[in-house]
């Protein structure tokens, strides 16, 4: 289907040939044209995730970045409507104004492509499902998502969800749709669920290197009522001259005296019950057994901003990996990284950020094997120049493909959406 | 009740049905596959009692690999296979077919593994959802989505229906609170989707059936997520003089940037009800209860108490009790708990309703059914998960008196096209199963259910799991019944329905 094909359509098209709808009918229009040619299309918004995942191999490009404007925000609702490709900067600016946030704190994938803030569109967020450092307590992407509308592969104009958080009407479409990588359906309109903002954060940072008490610690932290709701580990392994100089510039703050590795603990609300959960803690945790300092608002949010801006592998040219096990892993994982990766841990224990020199390809095949083993996945965010695809980006079983490949039939029969971008058949 | 359309009967089926017995107990113990008509009688019907049919014959396999042995079978032979949990659903999702075989998955009932390190629970289908919290309750946690079914209604068939309960609006539904599913497709093939570890990568197909009632898959294992039970929980009872001012203090409080863990409101209706009912002590001068539950640390708990009862106030409330202890946080839901069988105290019949709305349009909801209540000169009563948009507006009536039954039919579906109309939905948790099956074209336009119709297709393609529910038929939009509640004789008529 990379054969060139002409696609007689009205819609505007720039120098390069990408295909730029204004509306929902113009897509669906669109995409009925493709489909009765056969011919397939990648789905791009505005580009800052598009690193992610393979490269397909199409005949067209269809930009959904004009799809874009907020539709109705009503703040008292919890819930605002966008249209697709509406910038994740603009709704978090909106959402500020009435002191509410999407809580699963959408991460800034840009600083690893090019070192500055990209966050890009609420439709790249939902079709790649990756969530920031409080999703251990609030959930992911595909859990704010009450609804959406969109153009299937063959054109057709469908929805599911509605703005309620009730909703059990029908097959819950949206769930599907996060994490689908635009290869299920073209977004035009998404709702999502917006929570309260806590009042204030402050973050306790412990420092400690033993790979058991870290795992101890975030066991504990998993385990207490104090509505953790960041829980991260940095290393000072691998002790290589860049990665601490990028540690030094990433963690600069009055107080947090970085000597070594850390875990940080976040906790949010106002300054009384703030203070309640840091002195709840102290005890659950025995902290007085470790040196500890605290950051305050000032310093502690934009810490969280630094972890989920990835700036530990900013402009990284290696390959960049996204490792989910169960936390009882945990220490056989360290322990394997050791001093070889350059990685941290967020989730409370659970997610592990790993970057694999090129020259090393080969050893993901290994750590794909032993996430695997530990119960979970990993998937390769970022490529280095020299990656050799011999390993594929995403984890799947064959049950599990089976199932996928019928889905994508039932969404694009003729595998018109970004085909290849996840699964070889998808 | 309006004669109910199924699926066209395979009178083929029906008539080998001696052989495809045999065949069965062959491949199960013998003693677990039921045929004699007093041995299938208890699985005729779920908690949609006006509902029955016979099916062709019950199995109650005990472990996936007969799952997957029967469901290979049934779908070589062409055969309908009905699943079913414990039978509490109240939309007839499990309602049998006369050509259909009902999978009953009872004898999955243990939990297989407590994992505290990783807090998750992997369970068994048929274990109940307070099952689970009972089961890790000694170290302090639990699970969190509590359906008022939740003593009854098994862990399978909350994942089926995505069932929620009064704290969904913090904690979220079955779909955010479990971790990993094992089910088996109609084709016998079994498939395990996701684990212990948190999200998946892929299509989210555990998200996909999550809510699908029964209709994708037979789940077979879950694997839930637990939590720590909150420090501190308390309460606050507030009565206003109006829905109006009650409904804008409940919304008050939720622009006000409190997330409370519970939040229900009942009309004058209901509290008088209730009252008489289990004397929970509520205001009865009120035209509209408030009740708001929070739970977090101490002073945060007593802080957000504060700003509740400020915010009350100022909408005029008239009265506003906060719980000083455990017993009396209890005691002001013990009537709300009590709603259902206090309506089937107040009349023959009741139809239970259960819409969703924006919160903000909760007054204007109320006084259209109210308008509605005289129109048709039935009487309602009305309680709201205020917290997350549920409404269930009980309409009493008796079903001996046809004219009265056809009116409440009317009624009822006018109600939930009246929550489509303010921005809601069909259905909040009790699923879509047989009852509200015809309303689906009030939400969803023809390419949108071709849509889910063909993942259906993908995954059943012979349409043999669980037909005739949830789609519409003949997919028109004809108005069919909802709950019925006949002398209160509930099919579980000690569980408390909220």
């Amino acid at each position: 289907m990379s054969t060139k094909i002409k696609i007689n359509s009205q819609i505007f098209q720039d120098s390069n040939n990408i295909f730029y709808p204004k509306n929902e009918e113009e897509v669906s229009d669109l995409i009925k044209e493709l489909y009765k040619k056969n011919s397939s299309t990648e789905l791009i918004g505005t580009n800052s995730k598009s690193f992610i995942g393979n490269k397909t191999q199409s005949a067209n490009t269809l930009s959904m970045s004009k799809i874009s404007g907020i539709i109705e925000y009503l703040p008292e609702e919890l819930y605002i409507k966008v249209k697709a490709c509406t910038p994740i900067e603009e709704i978090e600016k909106a959402l500020d104004k009435n002191n509410q946030e999407l809580a699963f704190e959408p991460m800034d994938f840009g600083f690893i492509e090019t070192g500055k803030s990209n966050k890009g569109t609420i439709a790249g967020y939902l079709s790649c499902n990756f969530a920031g450092s409080r999703r251990f307590k609030v959930g992911s992407v595909r859990d704010h998502i009450l609804g959406f509308k969109g153009v299937n592969g063959k054109g057709d104009v469908i929805k599911s969800g509605g703005t309620v958080v009730k909703n059990v009407t029908g097959y819950d479409l949206s769930k599907l749709i996060a994490g689908s990588f635009g290869t299920l359906v073209a977004l035009t309109e998404v709702t999502l669920k917006v929570l309260p903002k806590k009042k204030l954060s402050n973050t306790i940072a412990i420092y400690v290197d033993d790979k058991k008490t870290v795992f101890e610690l975030f066991n504990q932290m998993s385990s207490s009522s104090s509505e953790i709701s960041g829980a991260v580990y940095i290393p000072l392994e691998p002790n290589e001259d860049d990665f601490q100089k990028n540690r030094d510039v990433v963690f600069k703050f009055n107080d947090l005296k970085y000597e070594g590795s850390f875990l940080a603990i976040r906790v949010e609300g106002d300054k009384i019950s703030i203070d309640e959960k840091i002195k709840a803690l102290t005890q659950e945790l025995n902290l007085e057994k470790y040196k500890t300092t605290i950051l305050d608002v000032y310093q502690s949010v934009p810490f969280w901003k630094k972890i989920n801006n990835l700036e530990l592998f900013s402009k990284t040219k290696n390959n960049l990996i996204r490792l989910v096990i169960t936390p009882s892993n945990g220490v056989k994982m360290m322990q394997f990284l050791g001093n070889k990766f350059k990685y941290y841990i967020d989730w409370c224990g659970s997610l592990f950020w790993v970057e694999v020199p090129a020259k090393k390809n080969m050893k993901i095949k290994e750590l794909k094997k032993i996430s695997q083993d530990y119960g979970g996945y990993l998937t390769i965010v970022k490529t280095s120049d020299e990656y050799d695809y011999e390993e594929t980006l995403f984890t799947i079983n064959d049950v599990r493909l089976l199932i996928s490949e019928k889905i994508k039939k039932s969404f694009d029969p003729k595998r018109i959406f970004n085909p290849g971008k996840m699964y070889r058949g998808i | 009740m309006t004669e109910l359309a199924l699926p066209k009967i395979d009178r083929s089926i029906l008539n080998n049905k001696e052989a495809i017995v045999k065949n069965l107990s062959n491949l199960i113990n013998p003693e677990n596959v039921l045929s004699h008509a007093d041995e299938i009688k208890p699985y005729e019907t779920d908690a949609l009692a006006a509902y029955t049919q016979t099916p062709l014959a019950v199995v109650l396999p005990e472990n996936t690999e007969e799952v997957s042995r029967i469901l290979k079978y049934c779908y070589k032979e062409n055969i309908k296979v009905v699943p079913r949990g414990a039978g509490t659903g109240l939309s007839g999702g499990a309602l049998p077919l006369q050509d259909a075989v009902l999978l009953g998955l009872g004898k999955f009932n243990k939990i297989l593994e407590i994992d505290f390190e990783n807090k998750c629970v992997v369970t068994q289908p048929g274990v109940t959802n307070l099952g689970i919290t009972h089961a890790v309750q000694h170290k302090g946690f639990y699970y969190a989505p509590d359906p008022s079914s939740q003593l009854a209604c098994s862990i399978g068939g909350n994942v089926a229906e995505n069932s929620g309960g009064v704290h969904s609006l913090k904690y979220g539904t079955t779909t955010n609170n479990i971790l990993g599913v094992e089910m088996v497709l109609m084709d016998g093939t079994v498939c395990r989707i996701g684990g212990k570890t948190l999200d998946q990568e892929g299509y989210d197909i555990m998200g996909l059936i999550c809510g699908s009632e029964g209709l994708l898959g037979v789940i077979t294992e879950v694997t839930v997520k637990i939590l720590k039970k909150p420090q501190v929980v308390k309460a606050a009872l507030i009565g206003f003089p109006s829905i109006k001012e009650g409904g804008d203090a409940a919304s008050e409080i939720i622009s006000s940037g409190i997330v409370p863990a519970g939040m229900e409101i009942m009309d004058k209706a209901l509290i008088e009800a209730t009252d008489n009912f289990s004397k929970a002590g509520y205001p009865r001068d009120a035209e509209l209860l408030l009740i708001v539950e929070l739970d977090g640390t101490e002073s945060e708990v007593n802080e957000l108490l504060k700003k509740v009862s400020d915010i009350c106030k100022k909408n005029n409330c008239s009265s506003l009790k906060l719980s000083k202890n455990e017993k009396e946080r209890l005691s002001f839901w013990a009537g709300r708990k009590a709603a259902f069988p206090a309506c089937g105290a107040m009349a023959p019949d009741y139809y239970c309703m259960d819409g969703s709305i924006p919160r903000g349009k909760l007054a204007e909801a109320l006084l259209e059914i109210k308008k509605l209540s005289e129109k048709y000169n039935l009487l309602v009563a009305n309680c709201f998960h205020a917290g997350d948009g549920n409404l269930h507006p009980l309409i009493m009536f008796d079903g001996s008196d046809k004219e009265q039954l056809r009116k409440t039919e009317e009624f009822g579906a006018e109600i939930l096209k009246t929550c489509v109309r303010l921005g809601g939905v069909i259905t909040g948790e009790h699923g879509v199963g047989v009852e509200k099956r015809e309303l689906m074209c009030e939400m969803f336009n023809n390419d949108d259910i071709q849509q889910q119709l063909d993942i259906k297709k993908a995954l059943d393609e012979k349409n043999l799991l669980n037909p005739g529910k949830v789609y519409p038929i003949l997919r028109k939009c004809a108005e069919e019944g909802r709950v019925h509640v006949h002398k209160n004789k509930n099919k579980f008529p000690d569980l408390p329905r909220f």
